[in-house]
């Protein structure tokens, strides 16, 4: 039995890179499955959030005097029911005030109080009770106007770090970041030709269908249990009891279903006042966001602002790579992806030279939080938009000219790392290959690619698997599933044990009943939970082994386990028939009790990411409106666990990169108001905007994961916006370096292009 | 508030309920009968997620007053299975993993029967402009449309056997 975790190249899947029915299907397609909304309590209020209408305003006082006198109305809190216990944690002491706004209102959405009441007509008439006094303060929402000396402050405190010596100025830059390696300016002098262009892409949204959910039961002796939609009830539960003054194993928090995520649930918003609102009133409370706080409270991704300059030689050989990205986080340090955006967005190439420089800026919009890939999607736009226009100015195909400067194994990376085996080079002959890049366009057609990257994470993870008296198998994680993941679970732990994936069943414990778990982000929960599953099996393997031997009365290291059977190890440990799982399982009462495996561990090893992208676009001449025909995805995956899911990934990072690239944008007034707080005028792609995304799968093993697994699901969102660009500029002849690429914007390039031609004619 | 008696058929079975005047009838399915199949994503009939048939027609049921429902028959996602039998479109939803988080999947399942009642062999672009009434941010409709033709022919194939 191998302990080791190095990828068997020659290994046989039974279980692993089949299709199974996923084990919450049946769930979730007859309305039984319960998300976030659908939990209620006994006694239960309603509770809601009061918002500030202003950008940025001083909150001189909060009167609630009126709205407690309200019939109904069982609990009012603001910022004094937050007291400090943060204890000099700058970044917990940021989503505190994120929750219930402290001195200022840093964004428009701002929660500044909230209210439990018995029904929610009496919660909301409660909140036009509360009266607020503000003083209106300038603000500022553009990244770049940010940035400018004179701009309006957010933080008098905020000197930028990063920066030697220290500014004695305080400005709205909380923090510059470098990477890169090789002298850009000498990589500069041996270019032939060199490309250098600014961009600018506009915040998007998550975009999950469930709006934020929580129900909190909180007794005033501090005991607590929490129930929500989160991507990390660890995390939830961590946080809320810190920001409440409570021990942490005094809160339970239970993840519901949950309704998607994106990285938008991997921090706190209605938790912590939920929970406040429950202590203050001692009844179960119920908070339900609406989808128009949704948009203004909670996360988007950042907007940005970003330089780049790339040299290269007559043969097509990259000589220096130079970048800088500005982006905006929201109100508070920290937040914005700035720091991935420079450290992914030429992690592509093999580059002598290269400097990429980032700026995290704070804005009065709302907090930034993770975004599928945070922060890389933008800074690839700009890259290989850049690389695009290069390889045409060189006369060389754009994807000969990727394949002649990508990134391989030995490659050091733009971001520091020797790379091991990576799949970039695979997927980009992979889309040479395809008969999408061959097949003929029709009329007003234009075909772009680009590659894209993503590092992928481990960290923490905790299983613990049970095999009751007849064999079968309960195996509890607590990595919120957010796509399929539990079916994933059960087929590895299933492939372990030599058993059928119907033997299997995986469930999301609460946080009182397994040990930490990270948040599901970075790609890391079908590797690193999932190894944690195969060591989970694996030992208890080892224990169904020790079963064995005694009931032979043979050494334990005599036991071998195959196919779901324990058996002798060979000829000499004796001639015993084989014992089952099954077996084993109804004899464990008389054998030692019950029998269970665990693995707690931090996972290193996640294998980065590299995937190709080709799309062919409709340009609608006289409207500007763009149609994506045809699009294709291939990633490295490692090794599939569940193909249909790992599909389900590349298109749906590549269907929200449409969105991103065409339509999404966050919206603002003069006024620092969001206009387009709905679905209707936040457009996210529908059905009919949609042609079939079709995938192709490579796996090129991950070295760090025992069956070769890499995360999949972040990188799909990465080449998408670049990939579209490219093939809009190929289909009107137009480079655009500002997203989206909304019908008037794109109707404008044309025109100005043609009045340009004109004029030069 | 005084409240409003409704009397309607919910899923065949008749239901009479209680409401206050500014009630939405997805309000009433979800907070007072319990059914919460039908979600809401955005309470302004952009997402679909709340989708719900009244005398056979889709309606986001966010957008329908519950006392609206008097006289009505409602059909929910909780209606669609024959007991242990899951409906065609169910079956199909798991099996093509049509389904990533599952939150607009009973919305989706609604427009989709919706859909196929009226038009049994409806083309990839029919399917899409169907279905153009519900969000999904995670699957990009792909596996959703596969789902869908799927069903469509199957059911075709059937009629043609009894025919």
């Amino acid at each position: 039995m191998p302990l080791d975790n190095a990828p068997d190249s020659k290994r046989k899947f039974n279980v692993v890179g089949t299709r199974p029915l996923r084990p919450d299907g049946i769930d979730k397609v007859t309305g039984r499955a319960k998300f976030g909304a659908d939990a209620s309590a006994p006694g239960q209020l309603v509770g809601r959030i009061l918002r500030s209408p202003h950008a940025h305003a001083v909150i001189r006082k909060i009167d609630t005097s009126k709205a407690e006198k309200l019939a109904g109305v069982k609990a009012v809190i603001t910022r004094d029911d937050f007291p400090d216990h943060t204890d000099g944690d700058a970044a917990l002491y940021d989503t505190m005030y994120n929750i219930m706004a402290r001195e200022k209102a840093l964004y428009e959405g701002h929660a500044v109080a909230a209210v439990a009441a018995t029904t929610a007509s009496i919660a909301r008439q409660a909140l036009k009770l509360i009266k607020v006094d503000y003083e209106i303060l300038p603000h500022v929402t553009d990244v770049d106007e940010a940035m400018k000396p004179n701009a309006p402050l957010l933080h008098k405190k905020m000197f930028t770090d990063g920066v030697d010596p220290k500014p004695k100025k305080p400005s709205n830059v909380a923090r510059r970041f470098e990477f890169g390696h090789g002298d850009v300016e000498e990589g500069f002098k041996k270019a032939d030709i060199i490309v250098e262009r600014s961009f600018k892409t506009e915040a998007t949204h998550q975009g999950y269908i469930e709006p934020h959910a929580a129900l909190a039961s909180m007794s005033p002796d501090g005991s607590a249990d929490l129930w929500c939609c989160t991507q990390g009830h660890y995390m939830v539960r961590d946080v809320c009891a810190r920001i409440l003054g409570i021990d942490i194993s005094r809160l339970r928090v239970t993840q519901s279903e949950i309704g998607g995520g994106f990285g938008g649930k991997t921090t706190v918003f209605i938790e912590p006042v939920a929970l406040a609102l429950s202590r203050k009133a001692n009844r179960p409370v119920k908070v339900v966001m609406t989808r128009d706080e949704v948009f203004k409270a909670t996360g988007p991704t950042s907007s940005t602002s970003m330089d780049i300059k790339i040299g290269v030689t007559k043969d097509g050989l990259i000589t220096a790579a130079d970048g800088t990205f500005r982006y905006q986080g929201g109100p508070f340090a920290g937040c914005s992806p700035a720091e991935f955006g420079a450290m992914s967005a030429f992690a592509q190439f093999h580059l002598d030279n290269v400097r990429a420089i980032g700026y995290d800026v704070v804005c009065n919009r709302p907090k930034t939080i993770s975004y599928r890939a945070p922060g890389a999607p933008m800074a690839n736009f700009a890259v290989e938009s850049v690389i695009e226009e290069l390889a045409h100015k060189l006369g060389m195909a754009p994807i000969d000219f990727r394949i002649k400067n990508a990134a391989r194994e030995g490659t050091k990376s733009s971001y520091g790392p020797v790379y091991g085996p990576i799949g970039l080079g695979p997927t980009l002959e992979a889309a040479k290959n395809h008969p999408h890049f061959k097949a003929p366009l029709g009329p007003n057609q234009g075909r772009g690619m680009a590659a894209g990257f993503w590092f992928n994470f481990g960290g923490q993870s905790c299983v613990s698997l049970n095999i009751p008296t007849d064999g079968t198998i309960t195996v509890s994680v607590g990595s919120p599933d957010i796509g399929g993941s539990r079916a994933s679970m059960c087929m590895m732990v299933a492939e372990e044990l030599g058993i059928g994936y119907e033997h299997v069943r995986a469930i999301i414990a609460d946080t009182s009943s397994l040990g930490h778990n990270d948040v599901t982000d970075g790609s890391r929960t079908t590797f690193a939970t999932g190894m944690a599953c195969i060591l989970a099996a694996r030992d208890a393997i080892k224990k169904l082994c020790q079963r064995a031997a005694a009931t032979w009365g043979i050494p334990e290291d005599a036991v071998t386990w195959e196919k779901g059977f324990a058996k002798p190890a060979g000829a000499n440990a004796g001639n015993f028939a084989p014992l089952s799982l099954k077996e084993i399982a109804a004899a464990s009462p008389g054998t030692g009790g019950p029998i269970a495996g665990h693995h707690e561990f931090s996972a290193d090893g996640a294998g980065v990411s590299f995937a190709t992208h080709i799309c062919d676009v409709e340009i609608d001449p006289e409207t500007g409106a763009s149609k994506i025909v045809r699009y294709t995805v291939i990633q490295d995956a490692g090794k599939a666990v569940h193909p249909s899911y790992v599909e389900g990934q590349f298109q749906g990072g590549a269907v929200q990169g449409i969105g991103w690239a065409l339509n999404e944008e966050y919206i603002y007034g003069k006024d620092g108001r969001l206009q387009n707080a709905g679905f209707l005028d936040y457009r996210i792609p529908v059905c009919s905007d949609l042609p079939m995304i079709d995938t192709q799968i490579l796996e090129i093993p991950n070295p760090g994961h025992p069956y070769g697994v890499r995360g999949v699901g972040e990188t799909s969102i990465v080449p998408p916006l670049a990939a579209i660009a490219n093939a809009v500029a190929a289909a009107t002849g137009v480079r655009f370096t500002q997203l989206p690429l909304s019908p008037p914007r794109v109707l404008k390039g044309i025109e100005d292009a043609k009045a340009k031609g004109k004029k030069a004619a | 508030m005084s409240g409003i008696t409704v009397n309607t058929k919910i899923n065949g079975d008749p239901v009479e309920f209680i409401c206050d005047a500014d009630e939405t009838l997805l309000d009433v399915l979800r907070n007072r009968l319990g059914l919460t199949g039908a979600k809401e994503g955005c309470s302004t009939g952009d997402c679909g997620a709340c989708s719900v048939t009244i005398d056979g027609r889709l309606t986001c049921s966010c957008l329908v007053l519950g006392a609206e429902a008097e006289g009505h028959n409602i059909g929910t996602i909780e209606g669609m299975a024959n007991g242990e039998e899951l409906h065609p479109l169910q079956k199909k939803f798991i099996e093509h993993a049509a389904l990533q988080c599952g939150i607009c999947t009973p919305g989706f399942l609604i427009a989709a029967k919706s859909l196929l009642d009226k038009n049994p062999d409806p083309t990839e672009s029919e399917i899409r402009f169907g279905l153009a009434g519900n969000l999904c941010r995670c699957t990009g409709y792909d596996k959703i449309v596969r789902a869908v033709q799927d069903v469509a022919k199957g059911m075709r194939n059937n009629k043609a056997k009894r025919a």
